[in-house]
């Protein structure tokens, strides 16, 4: 047996590496019909806000070459709704389950992590500073120093849990975001966001998207993930987690030899429901074939 | 690879109300026909000697293996009426006029999905990664006797054009049934007129079937650019009456459904019209139906990633605010719809 465990400090710990990818896997319920939930490591929710969010207009997605574009701008029914209609549902499965939080102030980001503080079986946020489909909603405060260190700051009085922070790839040098997050107080990294991006509907002579622009995702963005986690796992001590076009445990294990702790996976749910079980059992695999006891054994090789 | 799976079970709670649920639709949808096994049981195959007599046919025998399949997967997943990950095989596959194709579909293993109501969709993946997303495709004919699901497809991209090319004994990849379906559920005598515009005539072929065998009248009214993209109009002769409008004029009527005399007609009796087609042709339809007071459903088909209500990327907007098209669709009601 390959021991998957994963500590990835402040008492938060994953019984494997895979998590879902905040907004590619609902609350989790939409999957129960095709996968056993408790087999994961954990999953991300859907971001949530303080208050609810109707999100951007239609057309929010447009395919693109091995990937796609998303702007769906939050759309959420606010962290009450969470608390009170969704978390009941799910707080009784074996499996961590993570917030992602994003907010329009300081203010809105540490309330809302007051209110999930109620919640005992969230042990984790993940904190949002690097959506780029709205304007005030995060990647103002992820694509500086300044910024990412306010939030964090702020974050950190509000939430003594863990605390995940997602990071932008829309920025000059990931490293050094990375360094003010963890001198701010975030407890793990996870990268990458999607990368902001653009398509044309050269028939309509319109943007395919109703804001213009949108984030990428799927396996587009994979070797940009990796390039990226393997620069911040050098730079930062804290765990890092891995996101962007994981599809199987191939690209799995591609993070977690960059440097990644865990890895999340994202539009591959969509494609394939059973996605994050395919990535798991081909982790097991690959270390079962290698005679890797311990998934710690090849993080951060490279 | 193939996919049937059922780990999912283990997270239905309430499995006892799962399974009863399941064995009524089942019953309903006819997977599980109780008349005609009480005739099978009548003509006396199990009585002594009748083999002999009267031996069974093969259709006998594989309807009677369905059934026993049907039912041994119930009491093994309850939980089946829920969406599912399946293999399916093209066992017939027709090429129609205008780049349309007729695609009958078996699960490799197993049965399908008990309930499947008319209006639904399935979510398929492309083959050779034509494209990264799947593409949904409404259902167009669910036969639980043969357990074949048909799919009216029109190939106009990549993703299409990929799952037409399989061809007869390939298999796909998809996820089902998605979505809800049209209502079914009318006062007995009532009038249903049934308005298809297109590749949007797919879903109610099944629709009208559905309603045909509650004893409903049904009204049909099928629009199309030009003759040749009239594909399926024969398919719904055992239902109901069809009439044609084209663009046109080449069949039918010179015109849009709206000026058709079924549809006119119709709004004066019908219990409620249900509409899929082209969204200009749906929102006229809409519109009418709005100022005469008739309720209306339309089935929406926006861009759509997961189907599964996780993505909110096919999201509408209505009056309770931005909704997917894929879990609280593809079928509205238009007085939930902001048009």
């Amino acid at each position: 047996m390959v021991n998957l465990n994963v500590n990835l400090g402040n008492g938060f710990t994953l019984k494997n590496p895979v998590l879902t990818a905040s907004g590619t896997f609902g609350f989790g319920e939409e999957y129960a019909p095709f996968i056993n939930l408790e087999r994961l490591g954990g999953f991300i929710v859907k971001g949530t806000t303080l208050e609810p969010r109707e999100g951007n207009p239609y057309p929010r997605m447009a395919e693109t070459p091995s990937g796609m574009l998303n702007a769906v701008g939050l759309q959420n029914k606010g962290v009450d709704y969470f608390i009170n209609e969704i978390y009941p549902r799910i707080a009784g499965l074996d499996t961590e389950i993570v917030v992602n939080v994003s907010g329009k102030s300081v203010e809105d980001y540490a309330e809302t992590a007051r209110r999930l503080s109620a919640l005992e079986k969230i042990h984790a946020i993940e904190l949002n500073i690097s959506c780029p489909n709205v304007k005030q909603g995060g990647m103002a405060y992820g694509t500086t120093c300044d910024g990412a260190s306010e939030v964090v700051s702020a974050m950190r009085t509000a939430w003594p849990r863990h605390l995940m922070v997602k990071l932008s790839p829309n920025v000059t040098s990931i490293s050094e975001i990375a360094l003010a997050v963890e001198a701010a107080g975030a407890d793990s990294i996870s990268l990458i966001n999607t990368l902001l991006g653009m398509a044309v509907d050269v028939e309509r002579r319109r943007p395919c998207l109703s804001t213009v622009t949108g984030g990428l995702s799927g396996p587009a963005v994979r070797p940009v993930a990796v390039r990226m986690v393997w620069q911040v796992a050098k730079a930062v001590k804290v765990p890092v987690v891995g996101l962007g076009g994981i599809v199987t445990g191939r690209d799995a294990l591609e993070f977690i030899m960059a440097g990644a702790s865990a890895v999340q996976v994202g539009t591959a749910n969509f494609i394939n429901p059973e996605a994050t079980m395919l990535v798991l059992d081909e982790i097991s695999d690959f270390c079962e074939r290698h005679g890797v006891r311990d998934i710690a054994e090849i993080r951060g090789i490279i | 690879m193939q996919y049937n799976n059922r780990a999912g079970a283990e997270n239905y709670k309430d499995i006892k109300l799962c399974f009863i649920i399941r064995i009524m639709l089942n019953v309903r949808y006819r997977a599980i026909n109780i008349p005609r096994f009480l005739r099978f049981l009548g003509r006396g195959y199990l009585r002594r000697g009748s083999f002999r007599t009267c031996p069974p046919s093969f259709y006998d025998i594989w309807r009677i293996s369905l059934f026993l399949r049907t039912f041994a997967d119930i009491i093994r997943y309850p939980n089946k009426m829920a969406k599912v990950h399946q293999s399916l095989k093209i066992t017939a596959k027709k090429a129609l006029n205008a780049g349309y194709y007729l695609l009958r579909l078996r699960p490799v293993d197993g049965v399908l999905p008990a309930g499947i109501q008319p209006g639904q969709f399935v979510e398929i993946k492309t083959p050779e990664n034509a494209s990264l997303l799947r593409r949904p495709i409404s259902i167009h004919f669910v036969d639980y006797r043969l357990n074949e699901l048909s799919l009216l497809v029109r190939a106009v991209g990549a993703g299409t054009e990929a799952i037409c090319a399989v061809n007869e004994g390939g298999v796909l990849d998809l996820v089902l049934p998605l979505g809800n379906g049209f209502t079914c559920d009318f006062d007995k005598e009532s009038t249903v007129v049934l308005v298809g515009g297109g590749v949007g005539v797919a879903p109610l072929l099944y629709q009208a079937a559905v309603l045909a065998g509650k004893g409903l009248k049904i009204k049909m009214v099928y629009g199309a650019r030009t003759s040749g993209e009239l594909v399926v109009a024969d398919a719904f002769e055992p239902y109901c009456d069809v009439e044609i409008t084209t663009d046109d004029g080449s069949a039918g009527l010179r015109g849009r459904v709206t000026d058709s005399l079924t549809f006119r007609e119709g709004l004066r009796e019908a219990a409620m019209v249900q509409c899929c087609g082209p969204a200009p042709m749906m929102k006229a339809v809409a519109a009418v139906c709005r100022e005469a007071g008739i309720p209306c459903e339309v089935s929406l088909e926006n861009m759509m990633a997961c189907g599964l209500g996780a993505c909110l990327c096919c999201v509408e907007k209505t009056v309770k605010g931005n909704v997917c098209v894929c879990t609280d669709g593809p079928v509205f009601n238009i007085k939930e719809l902001i048009w």
